[in-house]
């Protein structure tokens, strides 16, 4: 009985279309038609029997029409046409993890942008990193169509291993329960650093979907903690907000998204947003109240750069410290939007210096002119610190330079 | 095959097309000595004496200018791909029975695609230029039967000059021109802006025929082609679609890869301290290379820097630097949109050059090697930042090369590319075909780092210290290769089989191209 499948795209740039048809005899047999023939042709037919034979597969046809995929989107497709007609086998098709993906993030790390790229348009997803966000999500959800969300997973799993993300936190937003369940197989064991829930309404989402990922990392010997992030996309979730941002320890940050919000309170989305002005300012006081970070939603017009500009400041003057972009453009504006001012800056560096200098007395208290420096004031002025070092404000070694100053 | 290795190592047939090819012999090495060409002696007393040189058609044009078997004929290509006369000339020499014609034109677009179905029948025997499309695949799949010979704008001007190539007919299509054959491509329902490309053909060429839609009394003016030269002038309902010759406007890149390159090169323009008061640079009209004419024009406003010339291709970003006062004049090879057209018929201080005065080897200096910086793309570049511009890493011919070997000789020479397409890769171990010597070629601007040619110490010691990622050009290949999954296996040719030379600017052979295996 022959078994069929296929999964990736036809005529598409940096994609392929896989056809797996399971025979009863005939052997591997790989039709392939490619934009890079001379280049790759032998490569990929010697990567096609491989996986052929790592699956056990003896006779196959496979017929692959590739329109220039790299390496790890190939072997994506392949494997997601497999397992679509043998959907038993467990064993996965993964390369090591690329090296430099092999870093951790630290919990409070800022989150000014969050770039999302659909998890099956392996184009967008390549050169993410070049951007510098400061994390890129690679979305399963709603950017990609219902018929694409099962193969779209092997390829965010192989992003997760593959592609240089230069540094940026790896996040996935993953469906709704009960897909979103599943999903976390595919990224748990792969390098992701935080999950995205999608439409949270209460505490149990997140504690269900924390509790899976926990058997996971004990099932995979995962060492590094993986971040939750609950996005807050309806009345309901917003009425909860607080319950769900401490409803786990792994929570890092409470953000919202307006497009389904206004749908599910009955209103149209403006650019000014009177709609949606409690519902935002009510995930701050939440964020903040569980200790965790705010994070604005998404400007959804590309082209408009006075219109995110003046939409970070807003988000910022609300105290969110993050707002999502959907097209690389939009980083270098929410950075410099997010960045600090220069009074800021420069009482940061007191603070910083005036605490340095208790520390060397032996001091654990300091002091600013006559007033005591507090722990948060302390936590401030050095995330105010971090902020303008990575958007170029000031160098890393401000501290040397300044004392080289003092020497002069 | 008999041949030998030129001095960049590649191979190189004795003979191209039976004549004796000359092997590349290193940048500035090879110098020619004896006069230069000219054109028959005429006289004025078998012109008509009122002016009115204008014959009722293009055959009876090409008959009177005594067209017949095995000639050359040359046309411009300021339409680009919008033109309607070269298909028409060949079309009607197949209709007189005329065979083994040679092509001749300052470069073939894939509007001229119906010129295959001559060669085929045996019209046209072979084009002798830039080979774009359906030209470039016919030429490679060993179909054409000459061999294409590839010439840079400012080689082909010398070939002319030097006798390499003789211009039995010259076919000028002309936006507007009168009935003594002035000519000039600034107005008409056809404007191209300029005719430089066609300036050598008018002089050299044994008969010239200007063809236009829009006939004017005389004077034309200004003559950028002189009727002086000229022997027959043609109307004609069309001689191109003006959709196609100037697209209106010009678009900028919306990839954000390559905004990234266009922003990294304006980046490096200033901190290698290029950009500064009277500097000048030249930047084509890719989508790259218009985002980094913008960016750059940020950083020139911000510093208070002005250029004193800017090179064209002119699009709108141009001549807004030009109305703005950023720079002081455009020196203009060829107008790319509508903006540009205007400009150059209206402001004095946009001038309209050719490849005689910005890139004639033949000449006493050229403008190109004056130029602060030039910016130009390349299919691939290899690890000594040697470049390729006409093939693709599959062996196939599918560009011109316009000016870009003649642009090499910029003071600081930038190739920016996305590092790799799709799955292939920019950055190689050695390109496909040589177009371009690494010792001219300093800096490869790509999305994953900047590199450096080491030649170029002083470069490298003004961007020390630079937050731009500059890194060794090998560690961007083994990057793209970790990438990609590997090389890329080199191109299936018949290596006993050549379709094609390049020429370098003085005439010798850098490299030759090779019959693509089905």
């Amino acid at each position: 009985m022959a078994k069929e499948a296929q999964a990736g795209k036809k005529d598409t740039a940096s994609d392929c279309r896989v056809h797996i048809r399971i025979k009863e005899s005939g052997g591997i047999k790989v039709k392939l038609k490619s934009k890079v023939e001379s280049m790759y042709g032998e490569a990929i037919r010697k990567s096609a029997a491989e996986m052929m034979k790592f699956f056990g597969i003896k006779n196959v046809m496979l017929d692959i029409e590739d329109s220039g995929c790299l390496p790890f989107v190939l072997t994506a497709r392949i494997e997601a046409a497999v397992k679509k007609c043998l959907p038993k086998r467990k064993e996965e098709y993964i390369s090591p993890i690329f090296p430099q993906n092999l870093y951790r993030v630290e919990r409070d790390r800022p989150r000014r942008s969050r770039l999302y790229v659909p998890g099956d348009q392996p184009r967008l997803i390549t050169n993410a990193g070049l951007y510098k966000p400061d994390a890129i999500i690679l979305d399963l959800e709603d950017s990609v169509a219902p018929p694409e969300k099962e193969f779209a997973r092997y390829i965010v799993r192989n992003a997760l291993r593959d592609v240089d993300f230069s540094g940026t936190e790896r996040m996935v937003r993953i469906n709704q329960l009960p897909a979103g369940i599943e999903d976390l197989d595919f990224i748990v064991p792969h390098g992701v650093h935080t999950v995205l829930i999608p439409k949270c309404e209460d505490e149990d989402a997140v504690k269900e979907i924390d509790e899976r990922i926990q058997d996971l990392r004990t099932q995979h010997k995962i060492k590094n903690e993986i971040y939750l992030i609950p996005i807050i996309e309806s009345a309901l979730g917003t009425v909860n907000a607080y319950k769900i941002a401490v409803a786990c320890p792994n929570n890092v940050a409470l953000t919202i998204g307006l497009e389904d919000f206004t749908a599910d309170i009955g209103a149209e989305r403006t650019l000014e947003g009177k709609e949606s002005f409690l519902a935002r300012q009510h995930v701050v006081l939440a964020a903040r109240a569980a200790g965790i970070q705010p994070l604005d939603s998404v400007f959804s017009d590309v082209t408009d750069e006075e219109g995110l500009r003046a939409s970070v400041l807003e988000a910022k003057s609300l105290g969110f410290e993050g707002k999502g972009c959907i097209h690389p453009g939009q980083i270098r504006i929410v950075h410099e939007s997010f960045a600090p001012g220069r009074k800021e800056i420069e009482r940061a560096k007191k603070i910083s210096l005036a605490l340095d200098e208790a520390r060397k007395k032996g001091s654990g208290v300091a002091a600013l002119g006559s007033k005591m420096i507090d722990p948060p004031v302390v936590k401030r002025a050095e995330r105010i610190l971090k902020l303008a070092v990575q958007n170029n404000q000031i160098p890393a070694n401000w501290k040397e330079e300044h004392s080289d100053e003092g020497k002069k | 095959m008999k041949g030998k290795n030129n001095a960049a190592g590649r191979w190189i047939p004795a003979k191209i097309n039976g004549k004796p090819a000359i092997p590349f012999q290193g940048v500035g090495k090879y110098k020619p000595a004896g006069q230069k060409t000219s054109s028959p002696i005429v006289s004025c007393a078998d012109f008509p004496k009122d002016g009115n040189k204008v014959v009722p058609s293009l055959r009876k044009a090409l008959e009177r200018a005594g067209l017949r078997d095995g000639m050359t004929i040359s046309t411009h290509h300021h339409f680009r791909n919008g033109d309607k006369v070269a298909n028409q000339i060949f079309d009607t020499a197949a209709k007189m029975g005329i065979k083994n014609l040679r092509w001749f034109p300052s470069a073939s677009f894939p509007c001229h695609e119906s010129i295959i179905k001559h060669m085929d029948s045996g019209v046209v025997h072979y084009i002798e230029a830039s080979l774009n499309g359906p030209m470039g695949e016919y030429c490679s799949r060993g179909r054409m039967k000459g061999q294409g010979v590839l010439r840079s704008h400012g080689c082909r001007y010398r070939s002319i000059q030097d006798g390499e190539v003789h211009i039995d007919i010259a076919v000028i299509a002309a936006p507007t021109a009168d009935p003594f054959g002035n000519a000039n491509g600034l107005t008409g329902k056809s404007a191209c802006g300029l005719l430089g490309f066609a300036l050598a053909d008018s002089q050299y060429a044994d008969k010239v025929i200007v063809v236009t839609d829009n006939l004017i009394p005389f004077p034309c003016i200004p003559w950028q082609i002189q009727g002086n030269y000229v022997d027959y002038v043609v109307t004609m309902a069309d001689i191109g679609d003006p959709t196609q010759i100037v697209s209106g406007t010009t678009r900028i890149t919306r990839s954000p890869a390559r905004l990234l390159i266009a922003e990294y090169t304006a980046r490096f323009i200033k901190e290698a301290g290029i950009m500064k008061d009277g500097f000048s640079f030249q930047a084509g009209a890719g989508g790259t290379a218009l985002a980094f004419v913008l960016y750059l024009k940020e950083f020139m406003k911000e510093a208070n820097v002005k250029a004193r010339f800017v090179r064209g291709g002119s699009t709108k970003y141009l001549v807004e630097l030009l109305e703005e006062r950023l720079t002081d004049y455009i020196l203009d090879g060829q107008t790319f949109d509508l903006d540009g057209v205007r400009s150059m018929r209206e402001n004095p201080h946009h001038m309209n050059t050719s490849p005689f005065t910005s890139y004639n080897y033949h000449g006493k200096g050229n403008f190109a090697s004056m130029v602060d910086a030039v910016i130009l793309g390349a299919t691939e570049i290899d690890v000594n930042y040697n470049a390729n511009v006409v093939t693709h890493s599959d062996g196939m011919l599918l560009h011109g090369m316009g000016g870009w070997q003649d642009c090499l000789f910029s003071n600081c020479t930038i190739l920016a590319v996305p590092s790799f397409r799709d799955r292939i890769p920019v950055i190689v171990e050695s390109v496909t075909t040589l177009c371009g010597p690494g010792e001219l070629i300093d800096v490869v601007i790509t999305e994953k780092g900047i590199a450096i040619n080491p030649r170029r110490k002083d470069l490298l010691k003004a961007l020390k210290g630079s937050t731009l990622p500059i890194k060794p050009i090998e560690e961007i290949k083994k990057e793209i290769e970790r990438i990609c999954g590997g090389a890329p296996s080199p191109p299936k040719v018949d290596k006993e089989h050549v379709v094609a030379a390049i020429q370098w600017v003085d005439g010798t052979i850098i490299d030759v191209v090779y019959k693509v295996q089905e």
